[in-house]
């Protein structure tokens, strides 16, 4: 039993028919061919799957497609805008905060999350309001430095 | 001279990743690609006597379903183990267990379907006969007498031996000494848990019957030998292994597996391309695991805190199946590195690589070292309590004096260069280490229990010049390959054998490159992880892609440099010994007459026009060099952690964590900083919390995130790093390698630290991970 | 991982939300999905259908109705920890749900969920009964209230029945001289709570009136330390009176869950510790009212 739905992804409006157990990860992957959303884990642990739905990070491997019908959906390709990246791409990469690069786009969704409830979290917020992110590259002290930086630079 | 070696030029990597574009295996979709999903033993050891995949097959969707007996009639081979001591007993392994399964996650069958959903769906449906045989799951108890057989060609479980050391030496240094302190204890299984699951996807050509396989492996052109020659017998000209963006590896990603093998059989079985991408599920019942060893050792030391002997017996957990390497991990990576940074001379160790029914042992971040490393520290601080000295004075009394190097200890290993006393005093001087421990023995007044650990280890890393590595067993060279293609427009392609999968080569290799050329960063692009555009190189682990793969690009730089000189000379008229190649600018000038000078460009442009070349030089230029170490290198390290013992619950708190590390020469100080840090967090992570656990009948019962924990960044202090330089004196970068010695510290580092907090009551040894239950449980006990 | 084929529903009211349950034996409710959907990857659930409750908007928001805090079932996590009105009223609930998985759990995990879920290892349940709340179910038969204490009887198993569409969950406003805290063990894989304690006192005139200690993770359901609670009231709170309390806390636990992690006894301990320092914090915010 297929079900329409329509996700605005990045500003721009997609239906298509979906399974029911299609989940939000695989929609954005395999449908859209946006896979800069990574799997890594079974069992929302990881978080590299992390983008945002109406603004809220979630864990896009723990959402059925089905529950985003009628929502937005930011991933890591709509994060930069004209060209521009974000502010929190830049300090990752002025940082040294990514190794392999796989936890990255779903890290930095995550801290899109946490710097819009906390504009100038410190360190230790930071390091707790990152928990749903694992990393095994970096030992996060770059990553939490990247962070620091944004909030600074709009403090 | 160096323009860009030695500064922290930003990643050239990170653009793609920071925008969602890396090029990781698993996002590679083809027309007409099937999803493959493989059936897995749910039992530990089971006879299977029946495999019934007809209802899976009958499913809509499912394009075929295929056992192991399939394989085997298509032709595969089994996986051979690449590295053979004497007298190794290699048990046989195929891509998919036939009949009989020996570690929970052996494959058993595979399902190609339309879609992965539809494939997971057909896993359900085939049905499995097992008859349950009885697990063996120690290492140790794995060679007693009446243990079930993983193998029934292995006897007693014992795949192998090995020592090391002069066993008459030992024992005098044991019969000499004041005090010898003993240690049973044991090194936990990990898993190494790299971000991104293994994938494959595989592209077969009827036509020209040619297959390209994307595969996330640390190593492309030795995963192509193997499946040519052993497992798939697609000739290596008409395979081509390309490792694109590969998301962590730690070296579970060297070895050579079933799925590589299973995806391209099936893509040309079924004419079309195929993918599997694995489950975090899958990763940890399938990926080589770490460590596990069982460990008996002993240290003699005299009463002023000399050492005089170390002894050392270890079962070393190898699984169900040799992995590639598994034998040379406990061997020449372990039992090699007894001497630690210390000058002893009577050193024996030995071992039993033993058969287990759990997932294949092999190479983990550190691979062997931070089991020696883990072991000595261990027992020199329960040696330097016993003659009552403080942890830094006891390592002092005992280090190699600078002077000394190079150092031949007695297991093998001739040490290049270091200066282990100065280390210790820099970290000594960082974390203020008087002060803590002054703030320690206050603290201490008040009832809290707060530790202090030191560990001081060294590593063997840029493996390995290709003849000793024979002599000791492999079946393969480690060398490195580095080939530079100058274009006529003077812009360069690099291509290196090494691979990347997080360390940003691309990014260092270029500042290499860039420097030995004396061209622009922008102009050199590094190239890597495609048999097809790189010439046949080793790839990336045992900390050795600078050492090696930048060694060798160094190389063919200098060949071209030597080309780049004739031909100028030719043009300028005059000799090759009177010119001079200016590696700031790239210019080729006359000794004395800067003026009378070629451009790198002007020099490429000749060199492919080829109108006024001379006679003995070809036109074009573009040079490969195979870079055979002379030696291994030899990082070396002091790690300092504090950390405070929670005393109703046990949990433990990292405070501190101060580090000096001597990598050597350093290319791009950002990214070792980057790699020593996430070094540490790793090794702290095997001594706080990470286990494989395995229950008596062989169920791993850590298989996912939610019950393997992994660290996070709430667990930990900013670290504190600092670095010094001995420059490796026998490779032209003077490197030693950084991508494994953070590792290896920081496990002992730490459990030193929780032990010297629990020193007061008695406990004096806990095995890993310290768990806050393990913890409270040691308090329990010492107070009752 | 990929679950198993299941057709979907979705109610935009508690009557369709019923009635899509009733035609639909063997369905279960989808809200934010994070107990449901990880067990249907793993193939460990296998529904036949989901009724997907989230946009019935009579199930959301948060009111203060007199000394009644109602709570719709498909609130947040992150909602119930951001919300004024529940750290005004009833912080204990804002402090376990600010505590729950991290924040892209906490953005869509519902207290309905968690609660009807009914994971030893959850923090919810263990605050809603230590709260003394109750659950309120809708079905055919019309709604009815189920008392949290009463609410969960076994592991992953509630007084609820099949068909049963939790709707709301009630809980009494903190009241003069009230203070609450919640302290767990983290598991340092999972987040979940391998010992999850609410302590919950209210003081007048210098001594403990009321007291409600509940202890998760420990037992199969939460579990009420009624020997540490009956030794509190009618005492001051201080470090004395408070310990000895805490220290009765192992008789609430006869047969605590065991495992890798965590062994019996250690759960023991630690649910002592944590009631202790659960106990402390509770009435130095009971004080503070």
């Amino acid at each position: 039993m297929r079900q329409s739905v329509t996700i605005n992804v990045n500003g721009q409006r997609h239906t298509q028919e979906v399974e029911p157990r299609l989940l939000l990860a695989h929609f954005l992957r395999e449908r859209l061919g946006l896979t800069g959303t990574n799997l890594g884990c079974d069992t929302s642990q990881c978080g590299a799957c992390t983008v945002l739905l109406d603004g809220q990070a979630v864990k896009s491997c723990t959402v059925l497609a089905v529950q985003a019908d009628g929502s937005s959906v930011t991933t890591i390709e709509g994060l930069a805008t004209n060209g521009q990246l974000h502010p929190l791409q830049q300090a990752f990469w002025d940082n040294h905060a990514l190794q392999c690069g796989f936890c990255t786009p779903g890290m930095i969704m995550a801290a899109t999350d946490l710097l819009r409830r906390h504009p100038d979290p410190t360190e230790a917020e930071i390091r707790t309001g990152l928990d749903g992110n694992l990393c095994r590259c970096t030992g996060y002290e770059n990553i939490v430095k990247a962070v620091r930086s944004v909030a600074e630079q709009s403090s | 001279m160096a323009r860009y070696v030695g500064t922290p030029m930003k990643r050239r990597e990170d653009p793609r990743f920071i925008q969602g574009k890396g090029n990781y295996v698993a996002n590679i979709q083809l027309p007409g690609m099937v999803s493959l999903a493989i059936k897995r033993s749910i039992h530990a050891h089971a006879h299977i006597r029946r495999i019934d995949t007809s209802r899976a097959k009958a499913l809509p969707g499912v394009v075929g379903v295929f056992t192991g007996q399939d394989l085997i009639d298509g032709g595969v081979g089994k996986l051979p183990c690449g590295w053979n001591v004497p007298d190794i007993k290699v048990p046989a392994r195929w891509p998919l267990a036939v009949d009989r399964a020996r570690h929970v996650g052996d494959g058993l069958a595979v399902v190609a379907a339309e879609s992965a959903y539809i494939a997971a769906d057909a896993l359900d449906l085939i049905e499995v006969d097992y008859q349950p045989l009885p697990v063996v799951v120690d290492a140790r108890k794995a060679t007693e007498p009446g243990a079930p057989l993983v193998h029934d060609d292995v006897p007693g479980n014992v795949s192998y031996t090995w020592a090391i050391g002069d066993k008459a030496a030992m024992e005098q240094g044991f019969a000499a000494a004041d005090h010898v302190v003993d240690l049973e204890l044991i090194n936990q299984r990990l898993i190494p848990n790299a971000l991104e699951p293994r994938a494959a996807a595989a592209q077969w050509n009827p036509f020209s019957e040619e297959m390209v396989l994307w595969t996330t492996s640390q190593n492309p052109h030795p995963i192509r030998l193997l499946l040519s020659a052993f497992t798939l017998g697609i000739p290596e000209h008409k395979l081509r292994v390309i490792s694109p963006d590969v998301g962590g590896g730690f070296g579970s990603k060297i070895f050579h597996y079933p799925e590589e093998i299973i995806t391209p059989w099936v893509a040309r079985r079924l004419n079309r391309p195929a993918k599997w991408v694995g489950t975090r599920s899958e990763a940890s019942m399938t990926d080589s695991q770490g460590r596990d060893h069982v460990t008996h050792c002993r240290m003699a030391v005299l009463n002023d805190g000399t050492i005089t002997g170390i002894h050392v017996q270890t079962w070393s957990n190898q699984g169900a199946y040799l992995s590639t390497f598994a034998p040379l991990i406990p061997t020449a990576l372990y039992l090699t590195l007894l001497s630690g940074l210390y000058k002893v001379s009577g050193i024996y160790g030995e071992m039993w690589g033993t058969l287990t029914n759990t997932v294949p042992v092999d190479a983990y971040r550190g691979a062997g070292r931070p089991e020696a490393a883990y072991l000595l520290e261990r027992l020199a601080d329960l040696a330097a309590a016993r003659v009552g000295q403080d942890p830094i004075e006891f390592r002092r009394k005992n280090f190699i004096p600078k002077d000394e190097f190079p150092y031949q200890t007695p297991v093998a290993f001739a040490y290049d260069s270091g200066d282990y006393h100065h280390l210790f005093d820099r970290v000594v001087e960082m974390a203020d280490y008087p002060a803590m421990r002054q703030a320690q023995t206050q603290a201490r007044q008040q009832g809290r229990l707060v530790g202090i650990g030191v560990a001081g280890c060294i590593e063997a890393s840029g493996p390995a010049p290709s003849r000793v590595a024979g002599a000791l067993g492999s079946a393969v060279g480690f060398w490195e390959s580095g080939a530079i293609r100058v274009h006529p427009s003077g812009k360069v392609t690099a291509m290196t054998g090494s691979h990347a999968h997080g360390q940003g080569h691309e990014t260092t290799f270029a500042q290499v490159v860039a420097d030995e050329l004396g061209v622009a960063f922008e102009d050199v692009e590094i190239v890597h992880g495609d048999t097809a555009r790189v010439p046949f190189g080793m790839g990336s682990y045992g900390s050795r892609s600078a050492a090696v793969g930048g060694s060798a690009l160094v190389s063919s730089a200098r060949k071209i440099r030597q080309k780049a000189i004739k031909i100028a000379a030719h043009q300028l008229e005059a000799a090759d010994e009177d010119m001079v190649y200016d590696q700031a600018t790239g210019k080729v000038y006359v000794r004395g007459a800067p003026d009378r000078s070629k451009s790198f460009a002007e020099i490429a442009l000749a060199a492919y026009t080829a109108h006024n070349l001379p006679d003995e030089v070809e036109a074009g230029l573009e040079e490969t060099a195979f870079y055979d170490p002379a030696n291994f290198t030899f990082p070396n390290s002091a790690h300092i952690a504090q950390v405070e013992i929670d005393r109703e619950t046990g949990e433990i708190a990292l405070q501190r964590y101060v580090a000096v590390d001597d990598v050597g020469k350093v290319i791009n100080p950002m990214i070792v900083h980057g790699q020593l840090v996430g070094g540490i967090v790793q090794g702290v992570g095997q001594a706080l919390w990470e286990q494989a656990v395995y229950d008596e009948a062989g169920q791993l019962l850590t298989t996912n995130l939610m019950e393997y924990a992994l660290p996070r960044a709430r667990e930990f202090p900013a670290i504190e790093h600092g670095r010094i330089e001995t420059p490796s004196p026998h490779n032209p970068l003077g490197v030693k390698g950084v991508g494994e010695m953070g590792t290896i510290a920081a496990t002992p580092a730490v459990v030193n630290a929780v032990l010297d907090a629990l020193a007061p009551l008695g406990v004096h040894h806990l095995d890993m991970p310290l768990t806050p239950q393990k913890v409270w449980q040691a308090m329990q006990a010492a107070q009752a | 991982m990929y679950s198993a084929e299941f057709e979907y529903y979705r109610a935009t009211s508690v009557a369709e939300a019923v009635e899509l349950m009733r035609a639909h034996p063997g369905a279960k409710l989808l809200a934010g999905g994070h107990s449901l959907l990880p067990q249907m990857k793993l193939r460990v659930s296998q529904p036949a259908a989901l009724v997907d409750i989230s946009r019935a908007a009579e199930l959301s928001g948060i009111t203060l109705d007199g000394e009644m805090l109602r709570i719709g079932a498909t609130t947040t996590h992150a909602a119930l920890a951001a919300s004024p009105v529940v750290s005004e009223h009833c912080a204990i609930l804002s402090e376990a749900a600010s505590l729950i998985g991290d924040q892209q759990v906490r953005n869509r995990g519902t207290i309905g969920g968690s609660l009807a879920h009914a994971d030893p290892a959850a923090d919810l349940p263990t605050v809603i009964v230590a709260l003394g709340g109750t659950l309120t179910a809708a079905s055919a038969a019309g709604p009815r209230d189920v008392l949290a204490g009463e609410c969960f009887v076994d592991l992953f198993t509630t007084a609820l029945t099949e068909g049963e569409v939790l709707t709301r969950v009630n809980v009494p406003a903190y009241g003069a001289g009230t203070g609450g805290a919640y302290a767990k063990h983290r598991h340092p894989a999972s987040g979940y709570a391998v010992v999850g304690v609410a302590a919950i006192v209210t003081v007048s005139d210098g001594r403990c009136t009321r007291a409600r200690l509940v202890v998760g993770g420990a037992q199969p359901n939460p579990v009420s330390a009624s020997a540490s609670e009956a030794a509190l009231e009618g005492q001051p709170l201080n470090e004395a009176t408070i310990a000895a309390a805490a220290a009765q806390v192992a008789q609430a636990l006869p047969n605590p869950l065991s495992d890798h992690y965590a062994s019996a006894d250690y759960r023991r301990q630690l649910a002592t510790v944590l009631a202790r320092r659960a106990l402390v914090t509770a009435a130095e915010r009971a004080a503070e009212r």
